[in-house]
């Protein structure tokens, strides 16, 4: 495959294109498909026969809006539906060349007009599955750009350049750490594509691998080039089975156009990728243990150093990179480094995906520049509290993220500013809460998932959290004491300092950051036996006493 | 000068404590020259008295009962010391809370016994769901442990406790010593 | 074990200055020169997997604590192996493991020669503040010359790492996540039906009573885990 083959595909998938009239995107994310959007693509391409109309019908990766869906959106009007079911297909069918359907239309200009779409360029315009859906959007020509154009190092040089910093939650410098495995000595080294999402209410991940798996692809045989790798891993959990079936169609395919296997692009370059199944532990996605897990053997984390990028799979040099960050590369590569730098602030370049969830009214995946404030996020783009209830505060980073208040939100969104105010970016969870909710039982909830999802190899990891959750219940039922209280803090220190990996280094984030914004409500159930949310059963706690 | 009032509770433990601490032998004899002997399972007073400066209290709190007592000890006493390792970790007591009190019950008044079997329920007080340390109920001063501590333990730690001179536990004892 | 080189790295450790060749951890360099560190998963002879965690130590120029059982020394490291951030961490660990399961010293066949006791002992533990976890284990008496008790283990993985690296059999290993990990004999097999080998190196290498001889009782029970490095030269010298 040359550049100039990658030029003839993409031509003539876009004349096939041009023979219609119009296109008719039908979402086929997992959101939208669990509400039977394959039926509605399916009613819209019979109605669309039965009224002779000339359109394409098109399934497309997930459109973001996900508490809209099923979504279809028609092009070249961009008319948006929402809410679409089969019994939809006929008046859309019959709104072409005319006026669109005025009660499916989705007008929610505030939701998309505040985001930057890097990451999710493609998501929901192209077939996923369609590798000339993804040449005609630009795609494998940086990888080709690259091969042809740019030495290793140049490569390198360029992702170090644009200010790229890892998508999975650390914010390591993307290029240092490329750069680091590149200079490794080894005749093996390896590419990993960490898919292992496992935060509660976060599917980014989930999402790009379901809407545009080649990027995925791509970014990582770029990250071979640069790095001397020859094989690659894709983690994605069993979980994703959408994500897996998606996946592996597009390796078939791009192996059978010469885009990966040996001699990519008529160069030296032999890359090919295997995709491994992770069981849903959550601590796989720390990336020693995830290694661990490929090689076959108990998914749990060892200390580092070595890093990977010195000794990781199988004592080889490797690169392990997020679903996210892998996502980044070839729009990189392809437009350079100095545009992205342009987007986003100071020391976070670029955009983040969201996953916004919870008491929100537009829940679903979104992309926005870093820097941008929350309170936009939550209020405009998220659309606010729904049900006249009032914003109480947000989570970003999942288990291991901490809940901000209200008088945080107007902080400009970077891997900086999020950890100054006892939060962190993690892989880009974003669940926001109303006064429905009770800041402690949130805070035993998580507790309650590292609890569960700890390995148990290190001790303060493994009884810290169970004895933090313990300690936590005792307040939710009205049993805790303010000794119990100073327990906590204690046991969060000491769990928090001497862990041995992220998962529990991180774990007391969310009792430490609403023990800092919310301590009143800690109080109150300690001292007053109150609940103000009324979550927690106070009634309870003579049973547990006794 | 008057002499210091110190006493000592037997809740749910062997008596073993008691005993190392009649251990101290001859040494008794020294402490009675600055202490008065007002509450102890060794001396007749039926009531705990209104005011006590080192109360020495042996086993874990495993009833309604020794959660009543163990309570009142501390509302009455200006030094509370946990004597032994049933009052300090639940020891062997605490060997039945994986089991749960009733199938202990059962066990020991149903299952095993020929004649008459019956669960004891007048006079005996309820038994807690789980036997705890007392420092999990009240503020302890001082953790004395030892499956019994030593006679010496005893002596010195609580010539320190007289005196008011520095202690360092962990130099005479360990838990299970 | 490290891979140690012939070049000297000088360092300090605990205000004294000491020497070490490199590609050896702080751990082998204190104890080489009477620094003591509490460990309880590290055992000479067998891989390093820095679990417990109290080992930790504070390197100079670092907010981080580092395990000193994995840790190489570099030159011009100073090292504080003793601190009251340390001491405390590390109390609050000994807390943790007591009240995971049912530590009972006075009637545990280890008492008087557990490292755990010893440790708490060392470390001035006086009581456990966090609420006794209770948990109902087993017992597994069915191998002829061996129990484990569960309620001792302490989830070190000595006796795991023992059977795979030394004995080569690999019957050990760990079940579980969290707090519901177990120690477990091939694919949790009774002790007694596993294709253990009998050769004991398990339960002379377990810190605390989780894993005993039957034959002995009480204080007839000290361990010998010191024939390790011994075993591992003879080996090496072969």
């Amino acid at each position: 495959m040359t550049i100039e083959e990658l030029d003839q595909i993409a031509a003539s998938a876009r004349s096939e294109r041009e023979k219609f009239e119009h296109e008719i995107n039908v979402c086929h994310g997992t959101g939208c498909l669990s509400q039977h959007s394959d039926r509605v693509k399916e009613s819209i391409a019979q109605a669309l026969q039965a009224l002779g109309k000339n359109a394409y019908v098109r399934r497309t990766g997930c459109m973001g809006l996900c508490a809209a869906g099923p979504l279809v959106l028609v092009d070249p009007e961009g008319s948006l539906y929402q809410h679409v079911n089969p019994s939809h297909a006929e008046k859309i069918a019959a709104s072409l060349d005319d006026k669109p359907v005025e009660e499916l239309q989705c007008n929610l200009r505030e939701h998309f007009d505040q985001q930057v779409h890097i990451v999710l360029e493609n998501s929901g315009r192209i077939d996923p599955e369609r590798v000339e859906d993804y040449i005609a959007s630009d795609g494998y020509r940086a990888l080709l750009m690259a091969l042809n154009d740019m030495t290793p190092q140049g490569v390198v040089r360029q992702i170090t350049e644009s200010g790229l910093r890892g998508r999975g939650g650390g914010g390591y410098p993307t290029g240092l750490k490329w750069g680091t495995v590149a200079k490794a000595k080894g005749d093996v080294k390896y590419v990993i594509c960490n898919g292992d999402e496992g935060d509660p209410g976060a599917f980014m991940d989930r999402s790009v691998l379901e809407s545009d798996p080649h990027r995925v692809l791509e970014g990582m045989a770029i990250a071979a080039y640069a790095v001397g790798a020859s094989k690659g891993y894709i983690y994605v959990r069993a979980e994703y089975p959408l994500a897996v079936s998606r996946l592996t169609s597009c390796l078939r395919d791009a192996r059978r156009h010469g885009l990966l296997g040996n001699n990519i692009g008529n160069t030296h370059f032999n890359f090919d990728v295997e995709i491994r199944l992770g069981a849903g532990a959550f601590v796989c996605g720390e990336e020693t243990a995830l290694i661990a897990s490929i090689e076959g053997r108990r998914g749990t984390p060892r200390p580092r150093p070595p890093y990977p990028a010195s000794s990781g799979l199988w004592g080889k040099p490797t690169l392990i990179n997020n679903v996210e960050t892998f996502a980044n590369i070839a729009p990189i590569i392809r437009k350079g480094s100095r545009w992205f730098a342009g987007i986003g602030s100071a020391r976070s370049k670029g955009t983040k995906v969201f996953a916004l969830t919870g008491k929100i009214t537009n829940t679903g995946l979104v992309e926005v520049p870093m820097g941008i404030k929350l309170r936009e996020i939550i209020e405009v783009i998220g659309g606010g509290v729904p049900g006249g209830h009032k914003f109480k505060a947000v989570q970003t980073g999942g288990p291991s993220g901490g809940c901000l208040p209200e008088s945080m939100l107007d902080i400009g969104v970077s891997y900086d500013a999020l950890q100054s105010v006892g939060s962190i970016m993690g892989s880009g969870g974003m669940i926001v809460m109303d006064d429905t909710s009770c800041m402690v039982n949130v805070a035993r909830f998580f507790m309650e998932f590292c609890m569960t999802e700890s390995c148990g190899k290190c001790v303060p990891c493994r009884a810290g959290t169970a004895q933090m959750h313990t300690l936590l219940t005792r307040i939710c039922t009205g049993a805790g004491t303010m000794d119990d209280l100073a327990l906590i803090e204690d046991l969060c220190s000491t769990v928090k300092e001497t862990s041995l990996c992220g998962l529990g280094q991180t774990a007391p984030n969310p009792v430490l950051s609403t023990l800092k914004y919310f301590r009143n409500e800690y109080i109150e159930h300690i001292v007053e036996k109150r609940c103000r949310a009324g979550v927690c059963n106070m009634e309870a706690a003579a049973e547990v006493l006794a | 000068m008057s002499k210091l009032k110190l006493a000592t509770v037997w809740l749910d433990g062997c008596s073993g404590c008691h005993m190392s601490f009649l251990d101290m032998d001859e040494r008794l004899l020294e402490l009675a020259e600055v202490a008065d002997l007002v509450y102890s399972p060794l001396v007749d007073a039926k009531e705990f008295p209104e005011e006590v400066d080192i109360a020495l209290v042996e086993g874990a709190v495993a009833s309604v009962d020794d959660e009543k007592k163990i309570k009142k000890i501390r509302d009455h006493s200006k030094t509370l010391v946990a004597m032994g390792d049933c009052a300090i970790t639940g020891n062997v007591p605490s060997m039945r809370n994986s089991i749960g009190p009733e199938a202990i019950l059962d066990r020991a008044y149903i299952e095993n016994v020929s004649a008459q079997p019956q669960i004891p329920c007048i006079v005996v007080p309820k038994l807690l769901k789980v036997v705890r340390p007392i420092h999990q109920f009240v503020k302890v001063d001082v953790f004395l442990p030892g499956c019994p501590p030593s006679a010496d333990t005893f002596y010195t730690a609580i010539k320190a406790l007289v005196n008011g001179g520095p202690l360092d536990i962990s130099a005479l004892t360990r838990f299970g010593a | 074990m490290s891979e140690v080189g012939t070049e000297v790295k000088i360092l300090v450790i605990d205000e004294q200055e000491v020497s070490a060749h490199a590609g050896q951890t702080i751990l082998e360099v204190a104890r080489e020169n009477d620094i003591h560190i509490p460990t309880l998963c590290y055992l000479e002879g067998l891989s390093n997997v820095g679990a417990c965690r109290l080992c930790l130590v504070e390197i100079k120029g670092s907010s981080k604590l580092t395990p000193a059982c994995v840790t190489t020394v570099q030159e011009g490291m100073e090292v504080s192996t003793n601190s009251e951030r340390l001491t405390r961490h590390r109390r609050t660990i000994l807390e943790l493991l007591f009240a995971e399961r049912n530590h009972i010293c006075s009637v545990c066949v280890a008492n008087g020669h557990c490292e755990l006791q010893s440790l708490g002992q060392e470390l001035g533990l006086t009581h456990v503040r966090l609420p006794y976890r209770n948990p109902d284990l087993p017992v597994d008496a069915s191998h002829e010359r061996f129990t484990a008790d569960h309620n001792r283990c302490i989830l070190c993985t000595r006796c795991v790492r023992v059977c795979a690296e030394i004995e080569g059999a690999h019957v050990w290993d760990v079940m579980g996540r969290g707090v519901n990990c177990t120690i477990i004999t091939d694919l949790h097999e009774e002790w007694g039906k596993s294709t253990c080998t009998r050769c004991g190196k398990c339960v002379q290498v377990c810190p605390t009573g989780a894993l005993f001889d039957k034959s002995k009782i009480g204080s007839e029970h000290p361990k010998y885990p010191d024939f390790l490095p011994f075993l591992n030269m003879m080996r090496e010298a072969q």
